[in-house]
């Protein structure tokens, strides 16, 4: 649901726009410069239309600001806003709106089209104002073509200033609306933002090279640079494409590896989703949290180097078992070894099983000698170890685990990642493995789990 | 085939000294050609309009030094050719000095060349500085493209008829046909290198160089007329304006290239879990995907075939993971046809999974399905693996030619039910000429 704040800030910014829209004066940009504003418009519609998916499956990422800056060019401050306003009318395939309500929608249109007509408007007055060889009879219409190498500096000045005014509106809107989906403008805060704001700039400058063109082509400057646009897109769609592609193949390649073991099935997927939680929760930035996700879905990608006999077995195991156990996070690394990850990602995958006072495998280290990617891992996989049911118990409750996962602190695990993770658990939640029906046939399931940490692993005693 | 035809020598010695290219050494002679026909022309008639040289020179070395890594080993230099075709294109330039009309370009064919060679030389040194390739084929093969537009344009464009601004239409027209005739030029060219490189047929590395040059080229085209028309009023400083979002979409290309590296990268480590779980025969996987490969260029599969084969490859024995225990020594060819295809199901459910790759599950499905003659047959990729698994099972990671023969003489005693006839001669040319090159 959208909160009250947030429809009173968003019925703030439409009226501020209509405002604008309905004071231009339309005896200059309408009248005389009619050609330029529709051409502008549609090649605005036409960039809005149809975004490219960022990597954030919620962000998409749009180059019609080009048109609002060229708009700032040629018409001025009015013009510009004229130009972002008909992002109402944009047309977008597949609204993710399955819980979406009609006014939600409206919402969303009318607060676009408002917010890219508040930020055309206000880079057009910058524009206005820093450029000074401006000929007075010319407040709106195209330039001159001799000016324009006196209008870059203001230019990008205007650019500037449109992209924080556009992130701004958004920024406040989704913090107004905070934890709810129901309202999320397209160019989401949350994935790297450097980035985003930075190709936002790189294409705004093309808004000079479309007026410039303009001077020379008319409406065919429209035309032609519609083609690096969809070329940028185009590349976009695919990256975003073949990332999907990358994860799903990775956590099927993950599933494949745990259908050796009936119990442990979905393990990887939410260790995986665990380790993210509190990566962020710690303040690691995008890339790393990425390269934890990876590697707390691949921690336990050794264990197929370990005999089926030995991870099944019901009575205590031998020395010689449980080296072979402890060995599991070395084959892991042996797999994971040559894939292009951070080598943080490898460290997390070799000393998962540490522990904090150092009687942990394979190395024995203890404290700060154990990497962070590891120290996240392990409390990410004990946790969903105990939560879920397990051949010689059932799965214990969210609060039993949180309690086992307390007395670990300082002993087993790192207390200022238990503490993150209990508080991404408190704002998140924790998705449950679903509860388990015995298999029919009991072929292939464990008896011990070496995750877990309640029940360690018996070992016989060889004197 | 084509690419027989390049060279009249036998095959064996053709393949041993196959460093030595026929193509390239042509290339490389014509491109030094042009850049002496250049430095001439530049001695001779010295240099006009020096700070747009200067300019369009330092945006072409700026463009050489940011390289983009395209899928399949390819390098491309967009914005090194944008700066490059903007130049030989070149038809007016507001400079400051001129406030109230645009200077009009006076550049000679030749002055082009080597101002492109020279950017293209300064650009390239910090990578040979930095130890990587020089890239001198992607260079050469982009100097020729430039050079054939400049040709054509620079005497055009020097003409009264397009002096005139009204007739921008005819201009971007000329600039359209130019910059596709420039684009296949380069493209023939990266193709005829490649189908040397890695032993495709000719038509097929075309094919492929096409596609995967076409979105590119069309950015790089529709840059270069926006280049020339908006420094019409914008002067130099456009190319600064400019550099913006050509960065955007090199970035954008870039993060395409390398995620498709990294999925590659991790297919080819995670195949590698049957293996440390004493599935299969270390070095299996690896080996069965690199020679299925080879055949599947000699019997002409396009590149993204390809990359599915070699996934699938990659894959082949998967569904031995859900095998209680490790068949011995791994090798399914010793399999009863059932349980064969009983791994290859289970494989194939495991691919699925992934919901992107059906293709490659379909292909992994297939494997084990015999060869009933031509009408109803598992899919190319299907055979390949098929014959080459057994082949890799039967031979392992041995190099000894007996081995590789009697092997060769199995799969061929077996055509008539079991195997393709068709892959398993193009296995022994392509096990031959492995043979051939490692003595």
């Amino acid at each position: 649901m959208v909160s009250r704040a947030a429809w009173v800030y968003i019925g703030l910014v439409v009226a501020a726009a209509a405002a604008l829209v309905v004071k231009s004066p339309p005896g200059h940009v309408g009248a005389h410069y009619w050609v330029e504003l529709v051409v502008l418009q549609l090649l605005f519609l036409i960039c809005d239309s149809a975004p490219a998916p960022l990597a954030s499956r919620q962000a998409s990422w749009s180059p019609s600001s080009s048109a609002t800056l060229a708009a700032v060019v040629l018409l001025g401050p009015f013009g510009a806003a004229l130009v972002g306003a008909v992002s109402v009318l944009s047309v977008r395939r597949k609204q993710r709106s399955a819980d979406r309500s009609l006014a939600g929608a409206l919402a969303e249109r009318l607060f676009n089209g408002a917010m890219y007509a508040l930020s055309g408007f206000a880079a057009g007055v910058t524009f206005v104002r820093l450029q000074h060889r401006y000929p007075a009879s010319h407040p709106f219409g195209p330039p001159p073509p001799h000016y324009f190498p006196y209008l870059v500096a203001p230019f990008l000045a205007a650019a500037v200033v449109h992209v924080l005014a556009n992130q701004g509106l958004i920024w406040v809107i989704l913090r107004l609306n905070r934890g709810s989906s129901a309202l999320l403008p397209r160019s989401g805060i949350e994935s790297s933002v450097p980035m985003l704001l930075a190709s936002d700039l790189c294409f705004a400058s093309l808004g000079l090279v479309i007026a410039a063109l303009w001077t020379v082509t008319n409406w065919f400057a429209a035309v032609i640079v519609l083609v690096p646009l969809f070329v940028a897109r185009w590349a976009m769609a695919q990256f975003a494409e073949q990332q999907q592609a990358y994860q799903s193949t990775m956590s099927a390649l993950c599933q494949a590896v745990e259908t050796k073991d009936f119990y442990t099935r979905g393990h990887s997927e939410r260790v995986s989703r665990g380790s993210g939680m509190i990566a962020r929760q710690i303040g690691m930035r995008q890339a790393r949290v990425e390269a934890i996700k990876f590697a707390g879905m691949l921690h336990d990608v050794g264990k197929l180097g370990v005999p089926t006999q030995v991870l099944q077995k019901t009575g205590p195991l031998t020395e010689d078992e449980f080296a072979a156990i402890q060995l599991h996070p070395m084959r892991g690394l042996d797999i994971v070894r040559e894939i292009g990850f951070l080598q943080e990602a490898l460290a997390g995958i070799t000393h998962h099983h540490e522990r904090i006072d150092g009687k942990g495998y394979p190395m024995g280290l203890a404290g700060h000698e154990i990497p962070i990617f590891a120290r996240v891992i392990a409390v990410a996989d004990a946790f969903d170890s105990m939560t879920s049911t397990r051949s010689y118990r059932e799965a214990r409750s969210i609060g039993e685990a949180v309690l086992e996962l307390r007395k670990g602190a300082e002993t087993q695990f790192d207390p200022l990642i238990v503490g993150a993770f209990l508080t991404a658990l408190e704002r998140e939640g924790w998705r449950l493995a679903a509860p388990q029906a015995k298999p029919a046939d009991l072929g292939v399931i464990t008896a011990q789990d070496h995750d877990d940490p309640t029940a360690p692993l018996r070992v016989v005693d060889s004197l | 085939m084509s690419t027989h035809q390049l060279s009249t020598s036998a095959p064996t010695e053709r393949w041993s000294s196959w460093q030595t290219l026929d193509s390239g050494r042509l290339l490389l002679f014509a491109a030094s050609t042009m850049v002496v026909l250049g430095a001439v022309t530049v001695a001779a008639f010295k240099l006009h309009q020096p700070e747009i040289a200067l300019a369009f020179g330092g945006y072409i070395a700026i463009g050489e030094l940011l390289r983009l890594a395209l899928p399949g080993g390819r390098e491309a230099a967009p914005i090194s050719m944008v700066g490059a075709m903007s130049y030989a294109l070149l038809l007016r330039v507001h400079m400051h000095h001129a406030l109230h009309h645009s200077d009009v370009v006076h550049l000679a064919w030749g002055q082009v060349i080597a101002v492109t060679a020279v950017g293209m030389a300064v650009g390239a040194l910090p990578h040979v500085v930095a130890g990587r390739p020089a890239g001198l084929t992607g260079m050469c093969s982009r100097l020729l493209a430039v050079s054939a537009v400049a040709a054509v344009a620079r005497p055009l464009f020097g003409s009264q008829l397009f002096v005139n601004t009204h007739y921008w239409w005819l201009a971007v027209l000329v600039m359209v046909l130019l910059l596709t005739l420039g684009w296949l030029l380069d493209t023939l060219i990266s193709g005829l290198i490649r189908a040397d490189d890695v032993g495709a047929k000719f038509s097929v590395a075309i094919a492929d160089e096409m596609r995967l040059q076409a979105p590119l080229g069309a950015a790089v085209a529709a840059s270069a007329i926006i280049t020339v028309l908006a420094a019409e009023v914008m002067g130099l400083m456009e190319l600064l304006v400019f550099l913006g979002p050509l960065l955007v979409i090199q970035v954008a290309f870039r993060r395409y290239a390398g995620i498709r590296a990294t999925y590659l990268q991790t297919v080819r480590s995670l195949a590698g879990v049957t293996e440390v779980g004493g599935y299969v025969e270390r070095g299996h996987s690896r080996r069965v995907s690199r020679l299925a490969v080879a055949v599947g260029r000699e019997v002409g599969m396009p590149e993204r075939e390809l990359l599915d084969l070699e996934y699938a490859a990659l894959m082949h024995d998967i569904g031995q993971l859900s095998l209680r225990d490790p068949i011995p020594g791994g090798a399914t060819v010793l399999l009863s046809a059932d349980d064969q295809q009983r791994v290859a199901e289970l494989g194939a459910e495991v691919i699925k999974q992934a919901q992107v790759l059906d293709q490659v599950a379909e292909l992994v499905r297939c494997q084990s399905m015999p060869y009933l003659g031509p009408g109803q047959q598992p899919p190319l990729g299907s055979r390949i693996i098929r014959a080459v698994n057994a082949f890799d099972d039967m031979v392992g990671g041995s190099t000894e030619r007996e081995r590789s023969n009697a092997a060769l003489e199995r799969l061929r005693l077996d055509t008539a039910t079991e195997y393709d006839p068709g892959v398993v001669a193009a296995l022994a040319e392509v096990a031959g000429r492995r043979l051939a090159s490692r003595l």
